[in-house]
């Protein structure tokens, strides 16, 4: 336990070093990839927790980027702007949540679908707010809105990556310390037998709505924190091929362990920085990457490793 | 009025073919198979390239499905079966990847440009119905899915192969138990499903443009249509799809700002009431 908590301390403290060592490319990269690790884990708090596969986080992602965006534009400070387009996330989440966590699975991924696209439809359309196609454009980073000698301004890239990183470290602790909290056990318990769990005094519907609203509060977060980097947000970030990602990264990295979605996240964009050198048709390529893990490989990348390491073990 | 009406029942029967085989597989399978749009998308396709050989509109339209249908034929025995045993979470995403994969190789083969369909010569006209103008066509479509429905509802209600689908898919155990052979039944019922897809699809070909994108719309909107029938109703997906239909007509004619909002209110109002559809069965 001690030697897993330093592992993640050394990675942490990697993360936070990496622009003193990589260029501007290595380190747009990586902070992408923690923004995507951040939405997977949003994703498979969900998906690994309760086994429900939902299609529409591109809905929150895109509920945080776009109000923070408007935030930023209308000069709140960075900080506040981030936050208060998580928490518009969650609040979306929770209204849409009453809807879909009512019914059974299978209801579930489909109306996740569907009222994510719902968003992506009123983005597109909401021309005077959203910007309708063309999305929003010079979206300022400015100052970080603490107050004394702390406001420090994060307009240049190396420390806004910084903020950016502290953020999604912070949200990847509170994560994980939730996976193992009485709400994380509760999770675990309804995938394994919903009945018995509700007959042993877990309020089933309510607990996987906490879940739904958590998970948007994060993905919200995630798109949030992408709004100041690009400096711009567009409607994609609604769309359902946005929702994609962190089902794919999930469900290649593993989505039984807390790292799944992280080493997913950084094994899916590294690819798709390579394949997309190659062919402009990589999701053609992660179709079959997905095609396959999902006839072969259902523990994705971690679930292997750790199969091979128990083999290697009993000898 | 009138007119607008039939115009928005012709568009519904592109959406209960759609239905009505997503609903069909769902309701014997109990799975939801996520490329059934693009199942409908490569019905266009692949009528669009039959015409282009043989020059015939209707040859176009019994090949295409057709072969979408030995195109599902391929996606059940080849994949899915493989993870019926598998939690449904994963059946979903088997066919979540071929709906990437689809697409994609869409794009790959016929390029992301929009194609310019051809128009059937024998149904080119129009009909003039009270002071408004209706296009043959729609009343063809009218006909083709009125057609498909009484067609399934024989299938079901009175040959043996309908008694069997409806054994399967009230009691699946006692079904096996009593003698189905499930396995290809499955095939059986999936294989139909993309025919249905593919003739919706074959079908838009004339008068809806035919891109890469067009499978993701549709599917979104049957998912409306099934949420809003009850999963696994084929009485459900019919007035399900002519609800939307209507809807989109009419809200076109009345509240163009509201057009694409009102399917999703009239989906979130059923949810809100009957969450399991308006002919689905309560589940427990």
């Amino acid at each position: 336990m001690r030697a897993r908590l330093a592992a993640y301390v050394l990675l942490a403290a990697l993360v936070l070093l990496l622009p003193a060592v990589a260029g501007p490319f290595l380190r747009y990269l990586v902070l992408n990839m923690l923004l995507l690790a951040l939405l997977a884990l949003s994703f498979n708090l969900l998906f690994g927790m309760t086994g429900l596969l939902s299609f529409g986080q591109g809905a929150f992602y895109a509920g945080g980027a776009y109000t923070a965006a408007l935030l930023l534009r209308a000069g709140v400070p960075l900080l506040w702007s981030i936050l208060l387009g998580a928490i518009a996330a969650a609040v979306l989440a929770a209204v849409l949540g009453a809807f879909c966590v009512r019914n059974t699975r299978i209801y579930f991924s489909m109306l996740t679908l569907a009222f994510g696209m719902l968003v992506y439809a009123v983005v597109w359309k909401w021309t005077s707010v959203t910007g309708g196609d063309d999305g929003l454009i010079g979206i300022p980073r400015g100052r970080i809105g603490l107050p004394g000698p702390l406001d420090v301004r994060l307009d240049a890239p190396v420390p806004y990556y910084l903020f950016a990183a502290v953020l999604v470290l912070l949200s990847m602790a509170v994560l994980h310390r939730l996976s193992a909290s009485p709400l994380g056990l509760s999770l675990r318990a309804i995938r394994e037998n919903a009945e018995r769990a509700e007959s042993s005094g877990i309020p089933v519907r309510r607990t996987i709505y906490i879940a739904f609203v958590t998970a948007g509060l994060f993905a919200g977060l995630s798109g949030a924190l992408l709004a100041p980097l690009e400096q711009t947000v567009s409607p994609s970030t609604a769309h359902w091929t946005k929702s994609a990602e962190p089902v794919m990264a999930t469900l290649i990295g593993g989505p039984l362990s807390f790292l799944g979605p992280i080493v997913g996240a950084v094994v899916y964009l590294g690819l798709k920085e390579i394949i997309v050198r190659f062919t402009e048709y990589w999701l053609l390529v992660f179709g079959l990457v997905l095609l396959g893990t999902v006839l072969a490989f259902r523990g994705g990348l971690l679930g292997a490793a750790g199969e091979l390491l128990a083999r290697r073990r009993r000898g | 009025m009138l007119f607008q009406g039939l115009v928005g029942l012709s568009e519904a029967m592109y959406l209960w073919l759609v239905a009505a085989g997503l609903s069909l597989i769902f309701g014997v399978m109990r799975v939801l198979n996520f490329a059934h749009g693009s199942l409908y998308m490569l019905g266009a396709y692949f009528a669009w390239v039959a015409f282009r050989i043989s020059g015939s509109f209707w040859v176009a339209l019994v090949v295409g499905p057709l072969l979408v249908a030995a195109a599902g034929w391929v996606l059940e025995f080849g994949f899915l079966r493989r993870v019926y045993s598998a939690p449904e979470a994963f059946q979903l995403l088997l066919t979540f990847a071929f709906v990437l994969i689809l697409d994609d190789a869409v794009k790959l083969a016929f390029g992301p440009v929009y194609q310019s369909p051809p128009t059937p010569a024998a149904l080119s006209g129009a009909v003039r119905i009270g002071r408004s103008i209706l296009p043959t066509y729609h009343l063809f479509i009218l006909a083709v899915g009125g057609l498909v429905g009484l067609g399934l509802w024989f299938l079901l209600e009175k040959t043996s192969f309908g008694l069997i689908v409806r054994a399967t898919a009230a009691d699946r155990e006692m079904a096996r138990a009593l003698g189905v052979r499930s396995s290809r039944l499955f095939t059986g019922v999936f294989v139909l499903g993309a025919w249905l897809a593919g003739l919706g699809g074959a079908l838009s070909m004339p008068v809806r443009a035919i891109s890469p994108g067009m499978g993701e719309f549709i599917i979104i909107e049957a998912f409306v249509v099934v949420v809003l029938g009850g999963l696994g109703s084929l009485r459900g997906a019919f007035l399900g799809a002519v609800l939307i239909g209507l809807l989109h007509a009419y809200g076109l004619l009345f509240m163009p700002v509201f057009e694409l909002a009102l399917a999703y209110m009239a989906m979130a109002a059923v949810l809100i009431v009957r969450p399991w559809g308006l002919f689905g069965v309560r589940e427990a």
